[in-house]
């Protein structure tokens, strides 16, 4: 690998890590997992002239549930705790659906979950998985902390709302309202090729009706795509088969992708509907299981 | 005392890879790995675009980079007449560009500097000024009248026209099919693939000028036809160039061709009198290097109702790119296309060939595939497949109907090759009874009523492995026989060296077993050595399955010659007459008096030590071996696949291999061959591609567009064999190492086609994407050609 000239530095805190980004200027680039940075630097297509590896920081590796059942990842957890961890997988539906479908073993051990969101490659798993549970991100600058939500975090194809000099410090997934389940499914053509189409659902069980919905879309527009309509025709119901159906066609109304080698925009739109189909499917035989 | 031969590491012990020992623990040494001191390193600058004329090229502010060595360009070429090189198929290629760049990725500029960071920041700095011409993408496009004409520096060459060629018998095949009962037609395409070895290509350059002597450390399969390439375009004195060609990280075609970046190393090293090194990165070799396949395909086959087939017509278009650069025997102009059709019996046929220029990447080498034997053989298996859905025939019974017969050996295909061993009927049977055929077909039944799309796609073939013989078959006028030299030590050890070079085949191990087998030396108390012009014999190199059936053959033929010679000492020894001596493994025994012996390690140290009289000392010798024939090995590939009608993504259930390749020297290895093999048959079928929008653009440049599987995607494969002894080859062994790439595709898209029957949909061609087949079974209709690059905007 011969990426341009840059300089690194490898702080030990949070603060060090923003006082570098402010002196950056905007030509500086967070270090976490590197697992998308390090290949586009490899192709020159980012030129970063500082890299700042956040990787000696202590206390940032952590993924866990505050009592109220708020959980949080912080900014150097991999991919590959998540992927492992029985937490997870039995408080967190939707996040562990997606965690073993994230890239491939190698990446896995490396990247990071809110490195992912920061990245907000349209491909990428997390953010639309973080959107159908609703969850934010934490951000520090040198003139605080704030909290914006992953839907509006992304602001574009690899662009996002983070200032040059803010780090993002963790993700923040709510609270369920009620019993959490949901469910990703992607269609990729090879383990670790990026998605034809994804889809992320989250559903919150009040009983047997629907107290909250949401549905992300990977790889099937410009950015991650919010289906907010389409989750909100599943709040009230108890996931009937007419309630799917409508939330099915209106995800795959709500996604915008391009007609490229890996499907036309016909496909992709019948793979969102048909896979929004198939998790809520699932979901509510799982249901029907425990009523 | 017998010894046992499998416990010497002789034939048929699947023994360990000897090489395996230093490539599992990293301590392979491939060119990367080679540090001379004073190396400069080299980087490439690359056209952008896929046609255009080179106004001008400003390297002013890539020379005031501090370190860099050297900048060459096309003119700086030109003027040591190296601008253009010869390619193996007697066409010329651009070294770098001087008039106009052919395909996006060319060859432009180069730059030498003291390490390759700075050498990319410099190329980075070349200004290039192009005029942007209309790309041609396709031989549609190519043959289109008023087409540009991409070859423009060549005289008589007023259109994209590379060659108009035909074989077989036209007449004949018109009365076959004016007599038809049914005429069943195809249209095929086989997409731009890729060998895309794990190391990319490379060289270091050394240039000695003391000495006068230029070493150069390449990634080649045939270091001795690179050796005389080098030496007819540098105008170098053959025996003042070695080339060394160390471990290989993969080849599968891929490092026969001659590539620009090893000519602009020599020169750079040459001027600069430092050793220079260039590593192609991974894009540099998808974009650049020789690629596979490209081929659209028009079938006919003439039928009897019964399912015989009477006559076969083909006619391809082949797709080379900008430069004619196959690597391929000269006489024939789209490899060994007309081998198709070797494991039927059919009384005749008849093939034409276009190869058209396009702004592609050049280099239509055999990947994994004995001269386009690939295509020929997905063609044929395609095409009867498509027979037998014509005529309502099942597709197992139409092979059975048009065998070559067992005892029709050896079989004059009607293309002319001669066939020379076979059992295709068993190899077939094994592989319906493995897969379990009738249940399958029944359980499909049942499936389809539930919904369900089960399919079933077998594949049989017979392939032509081992060129040459020297009468037909010659790259560049060299004839294609090769070669082995084995020294016998004083105490029984041996050095083993031949024309041939691995690149993962597993010579140094096989190799060892063969002279095992004929001597008795144990495997073990053998080395192996290939790759360097200054030692081995010369030889032709790796590829086209050809190293078993040609050098595995020369490896015997010395040990003979070795033996014959141990023999005569033998009988000095054993003071008996050479008639009265009689052999076994390892050991030479006087006939009436058997526990009378000496054995092979006492003759090689008495060669040594206690010569009889007027015999010459020492325990030495090479031999030549020009194939009286190609290899032909049979294999039978039967895939069952799910399809899942909401999303077209098909599973493979199962895979059963039958393979017989003769005589198996290290079974392992042979099943290695043949998963690998299989393997890459999957990718071309399921996911692989390289493709060009409108523009030229490459898509497939790297590996997040141009898919390898892994082992998540890969199905298992069952593998079975049969073994038909070669009658020509010394040791009864066949070519095996494509024989899966080459037969594998087929049995997996008439599988998925098998499923889809009663849809609509009568082809999809390669590759298998999951909204192809989705297309294909809610419209009903054929999904034909490479993958579109379709763009909204």
């Amino acid at each position: 690998m011969y990426p341009s000239r840059f300089s690194y530095e490898a702080p030990d805190t949070v603060e060090e890590a923003i006082e570098l980004l402010r002196r950056g200027q905007g030509e500086a680039k967070v270090l976490a997992g590197g697992q998308s940075l390090l290949p586009m630097m490899k192709l020159r297509f980012a030129s970063p002239g500082t890299l700042i590896d956040i990787n000696n920081i202590p206390g940032l590796d952590y993924h866990r549930a505050d009592s109220d059942g708020t959980y949080r990842i912080g900014a150097l957890c991999r991919h590959a705790q998540l992927e492992k961890s029985p937490d997870l997988a039995a408080s967190q539906p939707t996040m562990a659906a997606a965690a073993h479908t994230v890239a491939d073993p190698i990446v896995r051990n490396r990247g990071t979950l809110v490195g992912s969101i920061c990245h907000a490659d349209p491909q990428g798993d997390w953010a639309s998985v973080m959107i159908s549970l609703g969850a934010s991100v934490v951000a520090k600058g040198p003139t605080g902390v704030r909290s914006v939500a992953v839907a509006d975090f992304v602001s574009g194809p690899f662009q996002t709302v983070l200032a040059s000099d803010e780090l993002a410090v963790e993700a923040v997934v709510p609270a369920p309202v009620g019993v959490r389940a949901g469910g990703y499914l992607k269609l990729e053509r090879r383990v670790g090729d990026f998605a034809t189409a994804g889809v992320a659902v989250s559903v919150e069980f009040s009983g047997s009706s629907v107290a909250r919905a949401g549905i992300g879309l990977t790889g099937v527009g410009s950015s991650t795509i919010n289906a907010a309509e389409a989750a909100a025709a599943l709040v009230g119901g108890s996931l009937s088969e007419t309630d799917i159906a409508a939330a099915a066609e209106l995800a795959a109304a709500a996604s915008r992708p391009r007609s490229d080698h890996r499907g036309s925009e016909s496909y992709k739109r019948h793979i969102v509907a048909t896979f929004v189909s198939r998790i809520l499917t699932s979901l509510q035989l799982s249901t029907q299981e425990v009523a | 005392m017998t010894i046992d031969e499998i416990k010497i590491g002789g034939l048929g012990a699947s023994r360990r890879r000897v090489e395996d020992n230093r490539f599992i623990r990293g301590a392979g040494n491939y060119v990367d790995d080679i540090v001379l001191p004073g190396m400069l390193h080299m980087e490439i600058v690359r056209s952008p675009l896929a046609h255009a004329r080179i106004k001008s090229i400003d390297v002013t502010a890539a020379w005031a980079i501090p370190g860099v060595r050297l900048v060459l360009t096309g003119e700086m070429m030109a003027a040591r007449n190296l601008a253009w090189m010869p390619t193996l198929s007697y066409d010329t290629q651009a070294v770098l560009a001087t008039d106009k760049v052919r395909f996006q990725g060319q060859e432009v500029a180069a730059v030498i500097a003291d390490d390759p960071y700075i050498a990319k920041d410099a190329c980075e700095a070349i200004i290039v000024d192009y005029e942007p011409l209309p790309a041609i993408v396709n031989p549609t496009q190519a043959m289109a009248a008023g087409a540009p004409v991409i070859r423009d520096d060549k005289e008589n060459q007023p259109d994209n026209v590379i060659f108009d060629w035909d074989v077989g018998d036209k007449d004949g095949t018109d009365r076959a099919f004016a007599a038809a009962d049914v005429v069943s037609e195809l249209e095929l395409h086989y997409p731009r693939s890729h060998p895309s070895p794990i190391e990319t290509c490379g060289s270091i350059a050394d240039f000695d000028r003391s000495t006068s002597k230029l070493t150069v450390y390449m990634t080649t399969q045939a270091p001795h036809i690179i050796r005389a390439a080098v030496a007819l375009v540098a105008e170098l004195p053959e025996h003042m160039i070695r080339i060394v060609s160390p471990d290989l990280g993969g080849g599968f075609g891929n490092k026969v061709p001659v590539y620009p970046g090893y000519v602009v190393s020599i020169l750079a090293s040459i001027l600069l009198e430092r050793p220079v090194k260039w590593i192609e990165d991974k894009t540099g070799n998808l974009i650049s290097t020789g690629f596979g396949r490209d081929v659209y395909l028009k079938g006919q086959l003439a039928l009897r109702k019964d399912g015989k087939i009477l006559g076969v017509r083909m006619q391809t278009e082949s797709d080379h790119g900008a430069f004619f650069s196959d690597a391929q025997p000269s006489k024939f102009k789209i490899g060994l296309m007309h081998s198709a059709f070797a494991c039927y019996d059919v009384p005749t046929a008849h093939l034409t060939s276009r190869g058209f220029y396009t702004n592609k990447a050049p280099g239509g080498v055999a990947y994994r595939c004995s001269f386009r034997v690939t295509e020929a053989m997905f063609f044929q298996e395609r095409m009867v497949q498509a027979a037998a859905d014509d005529l309502g025939i099942d597709q197992a019974e139409i092979r059975r109907l048009n065998f070559v017969r067992d005892d029709d050996f050896p079989h004059r295909t009607p293309f002319g090759f001669l066939t020379d061993s076979g059992q295709y009927g068993k190899c077939l049977e094994m592989g319906l009874e493995a897969i379990g055929y009738e249940d399958f077909l029944k359980q499909k039944e049942e499936a389809k009523k539930n919904g369900r799309l089960l399919g079933i796609g077998i594949s049989t073939m017979t392939e032509p492995l081992g060129a040459g013989n020297s009468r037909e078959y010659d790259i560049l006028g060299i004839k294609m026989f090769d070669s082995a030299e084995l020294r016998v030590h004083m105490t029984g050890k041996a050095i083993l060296r031949t024309g041939a070079k691995s690149q993962g085949q597993g010579h140094e191990t096989t190799w060892a077993q063969i002279v095992a087998h004929e001597l008795g030396i144990p495997a073990e108390d053998i080395v192996v050595e290939e790759g360097d012009t200054d030692t081995a014999p010369f030889g032709m190199g790796t590829y086209a399955s050809r190293s078993t059936p040609v050098a595995g053959a020369a490896v015997s033929m010395v040990s003979r010659k070795i033996r014959a010679k141990a023999r005569k000492i033998a009988a000095h020894l054993l003071e008996v007459s050479e008639e009265d001596v009689e052999w076994e493994l390892g050991r030479f025994f006087v006939r009436s008096a058997p526990d009378l012996g000496v054995t092979i390690q006492e003759c090689a140290n008495a060669a040594y030590s206690n010569i009889p009289d007027g015999m010459e000392p020492g325990l030495e010798n090479n031999a030549y071996y020009d194939p009286p024939n190609l290899t032909w090995p049979f294999a039978c590939y039967i895939a069952t696949v799910e399809i899942d009608p909401l999303t077209g993504v098909w599973d493979v259930l199962n895979m059963v291999a039958v393979d017989d390749c003769g005589v198996r020297i290290n079974p392992m290895i042979v099943e290695g061959q043949i998963m690998g093999g299989l393997t890459e048959a999957y990718a071309m079928a399921s996911m692989q591609f390289i493709t060009f929008d409108s523009e030229g653009n490459c898509v497939g440049s790297n590996y997040m567009d141009y898919l390898l599987p892994t082992a998540w995607e890969t199905p298992g494969f069952e593998l079975h064999e049969v073994v038909t002894p070669c009658p020509h080859h010394p040791i009864g062994a066949k070519g095996i190492g494509e024989c899966a790439t080459v037969g594998g595709p087929a049995a997996f898209v008439n599988a998925v086609m098998d499923a889809l029957q009663g849809a609509g949909v009568r082809n999809i061609d390669m590759p298998l994407l999951p909204d192809r087949v989705y297309e294909g079974l809610t419209e009903g209709r054929d999904v034909s050609g490479a993958p579109p690059i379709r763009t909204d905007a």
